[in-house]
């Protein structure tokens, strides 16, 4: 999000205050420096994290407190963790399996490469999955466990720091 | 001190000729393997022993049973190292469990009596004020379990994780460095004297699973049972799979993992950055414990062989000895 907020002291606090009143979490506020700006007034962009449908109860809380928005941009996939399946991934109809996470609306697979060594062989697959946020990257990491299981794959997830 | 050995395998062989190398003041009184057995009150010439093993295959009488030894009085500690059986804990337990209630220490390598019956067994020790020390059941040489009780004492605990089976480790490096596939990774270890004949109690990950419920047992005091682990072993790995881990400057390692404020306890093949501390190479063990005070502790170190693991029951021993001025 960027917005345009008067230079004065306390303004930009005073400015982000309805992002944390909607349960929304700052992760980075960047300010940029425009010589051609008006005087007395900076940009300043807001990295957040919030829930979809608050998005226009925080505009409408911004706006009645005299920011003005510039822009609001939407980067809904902020996670990302790579997982190893191995198993008979084609004849378990493998696009199934990237539907159950696209599905669920908070996850998707962006990335996928796979190696069949042979037609009777096992092969092995490494998705890459992106979700909103990490309980929803739980969320789809369950699926995945399930879908191994009830097919017969082999799941191999990455080891979490400090579990 | 006087000891009593049970068992004379590659580990029993190993802590007999470390005790006669090393001059520790520790005197061997008994000594059986599963065919016989000898006892000497005035302590065992153990060279001849090891000799006469070595060219018969029994360490002495073949009328003295184990159960003789574990009778006899003349020892401080019973150094308890046969096989494990995962079914039973048998003979082991009931040696254990004798030489506790006679009021004698025990050290053991055998993961089976402490992987089914840890909390008796330990009650059983405290209730004839003496001790149980298994050093040996966990990671070889690395002193994990003295770090967890003594050194990090007074932390509290949140999880334990690490690679805790060599032959694992062996395939995994191997399927990595050459593009082995399993099969031929595993004849390799076998080969080299890394795997057993049958290696399912490794390769399911079900040597790994015993080590956790032993861990999670001394850590957490909370009764887990070998049942209650979520056990994939690394037989169904594919070289392609550690190839995919590769372009990412990942690997695969079996990993056990106990974090019972999450509710893990399991054993499985996971991802690994290539720098990450516990990525070690061959038959190296590594574990990491998460500690409040202390942060994240990793040790690495060879998990088994017959001198290591006698490393960690001579570590035991001399433990016991200098904490039970009694036991001189």
């Amino acid at each position: 999000m960027k917005i345009e907020v008067k230079d004065a002291p306390g303004e930009l606090v005073a400015a982000l205050k309805p992002i944390s009143e909607v349960g929304g979490n700052i992760i980075a506020v960047i300010h940029e420096w425009d010589p051609t700006l008006r005087s007395k007034t900076r940009i300043v962009q807001v990295v957040l994290d919030v829930p979809g449908e608050r998005v226009d109860g925080l505009a409408d809380s911004l706006k009645s407190r005299g920011v003005s928005i510039l822009r609001i941009g939407e980067e809904r996939l902020l996670m990302k963790r790579s997982v190893i399946m191995i198993g008979h991934l084609l004849h378990t109809d493998i696009s199934d399996t990237v539907d159950r996470i696209d599905q669920t609306g908070f996850a998707e697979v962006v990335e996928m490469h796979m190696t069949m060594p042979g037609i009777t062989q096992r092969s092995s697959a490494r998705l890459t999955v992106s979700a909103t946020n990490r309980a929803h990257m739980e969320t789809a990491m369950e699926i995945l466990r399930s879908v191994a299981h009830q097919k017969e794959l082999l799941l191999v997830e990455p080891l979490e720091e400090g579990v | 001190m006087r000891v009593a050995i049970l068992g004379l395998g590659s580990v029993g062989r190993g802590v007999a000729s470390m005790i006669a190398e090393k001059k520790l003041g520790i005197t061997v009184t008994g000594i059986a393997d599963s065919r016989g057995g000898v006892l000497d009150p005035a302590g065992i010439d153990i060279p001849a022993v090891l000799e006469q093993k070595r060219a018969t295959g029994c360490c002495g009488d073949p009328s003295v049973t184990a159960a003789d030894i574990v009778a006899s009085s003349d020892y401080d500690v019973l150094v308890e190292v046969t096989p494990t059986n995962i079914q039973t804990g048998e003979p082991a337990l009931t040696s254990i469990r004798t030489a506790l209630s006679m009021g004698r220490h025990v050290v053991t390598s055998n993961k089976g009596p402490l992987a089914l019956h840890f909390t008796e067994l330990m009650d059983l020790a405290a209730e004839n004020g003496v001790e149980l020390r298994y050093e040996a059941t966990v990671c070889g040489a690395i002193p994990i379990i003295q770090s967890i009780q003594h050194g990090l004492a007074g932390n509290t605990v949140h999880a334990i994780y690490g690679i805790m089976n060599g032959t694992c480790n062996y395939i995994l490096t191997r399927m990595t460095d050459e593009g082995l596939t399993y099969e031929q990774a595993l004849a390799e270890a076998r080969e080299l004297g890394y795997a057993e004949a049958d290696p399912t109690f490794d390769v399911k990950g079900i040597d790994t699973a015993l080590k956790c419920v032993i861990l999670a047992n001394t850590i957490w005091k909370n009764g887990v049972r070998l049942e209650d682990v979520e056990c994939t072993g690394i037989d169904l790995l594919t070289v392609e799979a550690l190839s995919l881990a590769d372009s990412q400057n990942c690997t695969i390692r079996l990993i056990g993992e106990v974090a019972p404020e999450k509710g893990i306890l399991r054993v499985s093949p996971r991802i690994v950055p290539k720098k990450h501390p516990l990525v070690v190479r061959d038959t190296l063990n590594a574990v990491t414990v998460v500690t409040d005070m202390a942060g994240a502790i990793t040790q690495v170190g060879k998990g088994a062989g017959s001198i290591e693991t006698a490393s960690a029951i001579i570590g035991d021993l001399l433990f016991i000895r200098d904490c039970h001025a009694g036991s001189n």
